[in-house]
């Protein structure tokens, strides 16, 4: 499968990757390959067969409803670089 | 595997909805129809958030509602909140809809400061509950039945707050994983007023079920609003987004400026692009969000770290069998027992303590009498206070009380319109107010005699006049009422007036 500029350049805007000219020309080679090689899978016939979500049989694991975590804030800010009373603070995101 | 149907369009369902001419917008080239669909965002009620411990509560220090979980943490794992899916499962019952036994949790992907996951755990093709419907009376006495096209469960995203720091936001990620329902509706609503009309159903609904509990201020519940217009017979038109509305309110107002928006546009000739807009409440206009368009490609894929959700038949019935009264079943009981108007029962079941209200009220007293009550002089006196049921000044088993007064005759309804003030100033109960206040009606007929011989005796003139005009026998009435203090039977004044003045029956 061919992957042309323009889906790398939007794929890497989507990812927030800043991709150069020349970068963009070699992504473009390397995803194409990759795609290629996921697309000998298409060479098998799934007509019927469901998707496989586990290995082995088990259900969704549940909890119940009550407060065991939080009141934390010092660790949740902790790594980051910039904080204010325990806010995160980030440059300015504002339509 | 029971499986729910991939994309089903329940085009069964679909069905053409009558054009009201109320409803249409006059353009300079014509009558223009409004289509509205609806996704609303109800926050799920519960104690802790849908993928972690951390509690959900409103209004936390800044980030004391988080754990490692919601601060995406490398590591961590979702584990799902039980009491969230019978909540969403609850909430499809409730809107009669079909729950599936099968769903699925999808990654959202997009980046923004309050999501720290870089991506929404959300349900994309496989949600848990399906088609269902929404009976929304109007104002007017008609009923417009929006189709729910599905509800699925997702996760909140924090909060930035822009106005703390002139080059710097702020993040709170305590609304980060706490569970919402997002209810999508069909493109079923045709005015401003029908869209308002069927959140306010919507949340009465929810509220019922406990399921959210309907805060707008408090964001539980929001809105997107899709809107598109068209002339009447015509295609659907393009249609517009307008994200994250917060009041019932502004829900009407969006759409009537989008709407006639939409249609200056297409009478001059232009186009309407498909776009995500704002609605801004303090120029009352909505403009353009241009930076959510590439943000579209939302890049879906089920969540590793989750496996599908199966539930059992057995286990859905088990909810239905306890889901408490709705307000559509309690309207048609009140109609039913109480022989209540269709448009009280709707008063009063808009808000289930209102309807509980009156139920303590009225229960072994006459409906009609407690309905006014409750309808017209208590609702006034909180509107007018500004108070919810719950913080009224007179309590449902003393408005009963107030009731039993006026039925056995103990104090006269003009009487007990001064008592209900009184008991909204003091809170007392009115028998009390009654007792210490001498306000006992007074049936005894010597002491009624004497006031209405006092009164003829110092009026010869309304005399003369009376005999001829019997009609203005009411002149008579007041003037005793006026000497006894409204405190006079009605019925034992009437008939004692009219012997002493010589009027026959």
């Amino acid at each position: 499968m061919k992957v042309d500029e323009a889906t790398v350049r939007h794929v890497a805007r989507l990812a927030r990757i800043k991709v150069s000219g020349q970068e963009a020309q070699s992504l473009q080679r390397e995803l194409s390959a990759i795609l290629d090689w996921v697309e000998q899978l298409d060479a098998v016939d799934t007509n019927g067969v469901e998707p496989m979500t586990r290995v082995e049989a088990m259900a969704l694991p549940q909890r119940s409803d009550a407060v065991t975590d939080g009141g934390i804030p010092d660790q949740i800010v902790k790594n980051a670089p910039l904080t204010e009373d325990h806010f995160f603070v980030v440059p300015k995101v504002v339509e | 595997m029971a499986r729910g149907k991939l994309g089903t369009r329940h085009g069964a369902k679909t069905m053409t909805i009558q054009i009201r001419q109320e409803n249409l917008i006059d353009g300079a080239t014509g009558p223009w129809e409004v289509i509205i669909g609806l996704e609303v965002h109800a926050q799920v009620t519960s104690k802790s958030k849908l993928f972690s411990g951390a509690s959900t509560e409103f209004g936390g220090e800044p980030n004391s509602h988080v754990s490692l979980v919601d601060a995406a943490m490398p590591g961590m794992l979702p584990v799902i909140n039980e009491e969230c899916v019978r909540q969403a499962i609850r909430t499809g019952l409730g809107l009669k809809a079909e729950i599936n036994l099968y769903s699925v949790f999808d990654r959202k992907n997009y980046f923004y400061p309050d999501l720290p996951q870089g991506y929404q755990i959300s349900q994309y093709k496989y949600p848990i509950v399906g088609a269902g419907v929404v009976t929304v009376d109007m104002k007017d006495g008609y009923s417009v039945e929006v189709g729910i096209e599905r509800v699925h469960l997702e996760q909140d995203a924090g909060k930035s707050l822009h106005d703390q720091h002139a080059e710097f936001s702020f993040v709170d990620l305590n609304r980060s994983g706490v569970a919402l329902m997002e209810i999508v509706s069909r493109p079923d609503l045709r005015s401003s007023e029908e869209a308002k009309a069927y959140v306010t159903k919507l949340r009465t609904i929810l509220r019922y079920l406990g399921t959210c509990d309907g805060n707008m201020e408090q964001g539980s519940l929001r809105a997107d609003v899709n809107v598109s217009v068209r002339k009447l017979g015509a295609p659907l038109g393009t249609r517009c987004e307008i994200k994250n509305v917060n009041s019932i309110r502004f829900i009407g107002q969006a759409i009537d400026v989008e709407a006639r928006r939409q249609i200056a546009i297409l009478e001059e000739g232009g186009s309407i692009d498909q776009e995500t807009r704002l609605f801004d409440p303090k120029s009352g206009q909505t403009r353009s969000m241009r930076s959510k368009e590439e943000a579209h490609d939302y890049r879906y894929f089920p969540d590793p770290d989750l496996l599908p959700l199966e539930l059992t038949q057995g286990y859905v019935d088990a909810i239905a069998k306890n889901l408490p009264e709705l307000p559509d079943q309690k309207k048609a009981r009140f109609i039913r027992d109480f022989a209540l108007s269709v448009y009280d029962a709707g008063v009063l079941v808009a808000d289930k303590e209102n309807a509980d209200y009156f139920e303590t009220v009225a229960k072994g007293r006459d409906p009609k009498l407690a309905a006014n009550w409750v309808t017209g002089d208590l609702f006034g006196v909180l509107n007018r206070l500004g108070k919810g049921i719950d913080e009224s000044p007179v309590r449902a088993d003393h408005l009963g009380e107030l009731i039993d007064l006026i039925s056995g005759g103990v104090i006269s309804g003009r009487i007990a319109k001064d008592v209900f003030e009184i008991m909204v100033e003091t809170g007392e109960a009115p028998g009390r107010i009654v007792d210490e206040r001498g306000l006992k009606q007074v049936t005894d007929t010597g002491a009624i005699e004497k006031a209405v011989d006092e009164v003829i005796a110092a009026n010869p003139k309304q005399v003369e006049q009376v005999r001829l005009k019997p009609q203005t026998l009411g002149w008579f009435v007041g003037q005793v009422m006026k000497a006894t203090g409204g405190k006079a039977n009605p019925a034992a004044l009437n008939a004692i007036l009219k012997e002493r003045l010589g009027l026959g029956e």
